[in-house]
């Protein structure tokens, strides 16, 4: 019994048009081919106009699809602003993967407030011993950044029990071919770097 | 690739990752439903998307979406009529709009069997209010499931289906946002296609259907009747955990759940009894539970529907147990997710639920800026807000409505004051311009709502000589809920406000700027009621469209050296593709711009130009 998981809290985060309803979808059914029980909910209200976006996925004996701040194992965010929001629902000890890209929210703009830096999100992650990954990539299509972090998400097998085959089982249910060629490049490309 | 929609017609039994939206077309397929109607709204549209996705060759269901709700539920109460099994479905405030015909359907006999499914939204994730529509099933004798995540949507909605066409009615499936929403691998049955029937409808076999005079009290004592049978039915979808405590714990739907990850390894410190239908209660099953317990908390989501009536039972049973339902205000409000809940029972029984311990506190909260939602870029409605935010007076009056462009009142635009419902604007305008000769009144209208519920106001704004002008943001779909085609398809919004009498229209694209403030000021000088049809089509719905095509880059908007930072392409026109580096400076955030150029004009330096690199190119 002692390597099961009995519980895994995932949750996501992004800016409506990122692609986290495509991101969670991969990642549920890369869980369920792992054998594993899972059970998830995208939140998205307004979102898709230019809100923020979240997903939450949890795994083992669970019941509610919702994660509890505090209690998450592992935030994916699309954008740094989210990724600071994603960072309140991780618990302490807790992994942190972003895409690192800013979409400015309007005070930031407005020029109220100052952009959330790498550095403010380093400093709270070491208090908190928090295990970040920073990905970044040059991308034919700003809509990959989501399998950019899925790539990273998948190389340091941040899921328990679930690997690269997994995400590429599910990355070819839900995509055209033409689509999953060039989305496989992008992941695997991430997979396979040093 | 997997397609959804082949699945969804196959005839074995087989298990699949899905939400509760798209468990409810198998639900149907397999429930021999043939006649589906909707209005789209959220939570529900991805019903609708499941249902388009079935080869049309191969779905054997009739699916449209209507003008509006109610004509939505009455195009599927008819068809039911006829021996159709048919479902309707839509959002949380979509059954005030179906009410007047919705409250009648338990007083017929329904020989298809008619399911209604609703989706509503505790939290308002995307809904003017947080609204419980488990009142409308009371309110209306009409039986109501609630199911607790997706598998439970497929096998409920099959059930009651099944009960719906025993019985001759209609009956409620109760959606919550995160039911209708909830992914899970469900498993489903098998799919037996039947033979398309005759249209059986006979009103002299199982009528009346006219309630009017002598025949009301005979259809009146039919629906009351009939809740005798669905109470027996109720009993049997009351769930009991365990026995045995002394406490126990009434709850229905979704909050069970969080109530289970709460309680974690307590679980089996108290007892819960579970509600799969939620109107009309398991009487029975209540009573047994609450003899059996010294204390009993009902634990729901939104209102003390529940709470009222074990307390009436309680009290006409003599039974004196402790029943503890909402205890402050806060219990009335929002979704109660795992969170919630801990919340609300620790209120009741501290130390069932208080076993977590989270590590977050206030010291090392990371820093977080809110982002609400905003106009996409290169959005048609943008310039119209750019614009009457720039020449309406101080004190003018601006009246929003459902849609993308309710999200003028935002920041930096601030256009749209007031908000009630779907078409509300023009009626509530025109109230507000009665005995008001200074302030001009703005009212907002999308083109879907037009159709929706738009016309009635306007045809009064029209007979009752109000003097107001209407914005109809005219961007050719239903936006908002994921780009569903409308009415405006066929019918022409300007042939429609000719034939009703109004004299004045206006039709401006958007994009033309000058034009537009030209027009918005000629039209807000004039004392009597008037229409611009301001229209552009939905850019997001373009950009989509663009990349099927395999069309990814485009030439985008730069900043040239021009720019004096006056700002106001991010203080006033405030496309979110526009930011600020580290240095202050004004530039195009290149994952953002889609090229559109609707910006080009409002930079008072000109420093605004689209680049140059031949072309679209991939």
């Amino acid at each position: 019994m002692s390597n099961e998981i009995t519980k895994f809290e995932i949750f996501m985060i992004g800016v409506g048009g990122q692609g986290i309803g495509l991101l969670s979808e991969i990642l549920i059914r890369a869980v369920d081919y792992s054998g594993q029980v899972c059970v998830g909910v995208d939140t998205h209200g307004l979102a898709q106009r230019g809100g923020i976006v979240s997903s939450h996925l949890k795994i083992g004996n669970v019941n509610s699809p919702l994660v509890t701040p505090g209690n998450v194992d592992l935030v994916l965010a699309l954008e740094r602003h989210e990724a600071a929001r994603g960072m309140n629902y991780l618990k302490d000890g807790g992994i942190l993967t972003y895409y690192d890209t800013s979409w400015q929210p309007l005070a930031v703009r407005l020029g109220r407030t100052s952009e959330i830096s790498d550095e403010e999100i380093e400093t709270t992650a070491k208090e908190r011993h928090i295990r970040v990954y920073r990905v970044f990539k040059e991308l034919p299509d700003v809509r990959m950044q989501n399998i950019a972090l899925l790539g990273t998400v998948a190389k340091y097998e941040l899921i328990p029990k679930v690997n690269v085959h997994h995400y590429m089982q599910a990355m070819e249910d839900l995509m055209s071919p033409k689509i999953l060629e060039e989305n496989k490049r992008i992941f695997l490309e991430i997979v396979e770097v040093e | 690739m997997k397609n959804l929609g082949d699945m969804l017609v196959s005839t074995g039994p087989f298990s699949e990752v899905v939400i509760g939206n798209q468990a409810i077309v198998r639900a149907m397929i397999e429930s021999g439903v043939r006649v589906v109607t909707s209005y789209p709204g959220s939570p529900t549209p991805e019903i609708a998307e499941a249902i388009k996705a079935i080869p049309a060759e191969r779905n054997p269901m009739y699916f449209e979406f209507s003008t509006n709700e109610k004509v939505a539920l009455e195009v599927a109460f008819g068809a039911a009529l006829n021996g159709f099994t048919s479902c309707v479905f839509f959002k949380s405030v979509g059954m005030n709009v179906v009410a007047d015909s919705f409250v009648q359907l338990s007083m017929m006999e329904i020989p298809g069997g008619m399911v209604v499914v609703v989706g509503d939204d505790p939290g308002a994730n995307s809904s003017q209010n947080e609204q419980d529509n488990r009142h409308y099933a009371r309110l209306s004798y009409t039986p109501m499931f609630e199911p607790k995540d997706a598998q439970e949507v497929y096998t409920m909605f099959k059930e009651a289906a099944e009960q719906a066409k025993s019985l001759r009615s209609a009956v409620i499936l109760r959606l919550t946002t995160h039911t209708a929403h909830f992914k899970q691998k469900v498993k489903f049955g098998e799919y037996l296609p039947q033979q398309l029937g005759k249209p059986i409808f006979a009103p002299s076999q199982l009528g009346p259907y006219v309630p009017i005079g002598e025949n009301v009290p005979i259809m009146k004592w039919r629906a009351i009747k009939r809740l005798q049978t669905w109470l027996e039915i109720s009993e049997k979808y009351a769930y009991v955990s365990s026995t045995g405590n002394r406490t126990g714990v009434i709850t229905a739907g979704l909050p069970y759940l969080s109530l289970l990850d709460v309680l974690g390894e307590n679980a089996n410190k108290t007892d819960i009894l579970r509600l799969g239908m939620v109107y009309p209660l398991p009487r029975q099953a209540i009573i047994d539970f609450l003899k059996s317990h010294e204390e009993v908390k009902v634990l729901e989501e939104l209102d003390d529907f529940i709470e009222e009536k074990v307390k009436a039972i309680a009290y006409e049973e003599s039974i004196h147990t402790k029943i503890m339902g909402k205890l402050d205000l806060e219990d009335w409000m929002g979704e109660y997710t795992p969170e919630k809940v801990r919340n609300v029972m620790a209120k009741v029984w501290p130390q069932l639920v208080l076993n977590v311990s989270s590590t977050l506190s206030e010291n090392n909260r990371m820093r977080t800026i809110p982002r609400s939602p905003q106009l996409c870029p290169g959005c048609g409605h943008r310039p119209v807000f750019y614009t009457l935010s720039k020449i309406l007076a101080k004190d003018d009056i601006s009246v929003a409505d459902i849609g993308c462009h309710t999200l003028g009142f935002l920041e930096p635009y601030k256009v749209g004051q007031v908000l009630l419902s779907m078409g509300h604007s023009v009626g509530t305008g025109a109230g507000l311009s009665i005995f008001n000769n200074d302030r001009k009144v703005v009212a907002f209208l999308g083109d879907s709502t037009f159709f929706h519920a738009g016309i009635p106001g306007i045809i009064n704004a029209v007979y009752n000589n109000h003097n107001l002008t209407l914005v109809i943001m005219e961007n050719g779909t239903t936006a908002m809920t994921g780009h569903q085609d409308h009415p405006g398809k066929k019918i022409k919004i300007r042939t429609v406000l000719e034939s009703l009498g109004v004299k004045h229209i206006w039709e401006v694209d958007t994009y033309q700027i000058d034009k537009l403030e030209e027009t918005l000021k000629e039209v807000l000088a004039t004392k009597e009621f008037n229409v611009v049809i301001a229209r552009h089509p939905c850019m997001l719905k373009f950009t989509r469209e663009r990349r099927h095509r395999g069309i990814v880059k485009v030439p985008q908007m730069k900043v040239t050296n021009r720019c004096t930072l006056a700002n106001v392409c991010i203080t006033k026109f405030a496309c979110p593709s526009f930011q600020k580096d580290k240095n202050g400076n004004v530039f195009v955030h290149e994952d953002l711009c889609i090229g559109d150029g609707s910006c080009s004009s409002v930079c008072p330096s000109n420093a605004l130009e689209i680049e140059k690199f031949g072309g679209d190119q991939k």
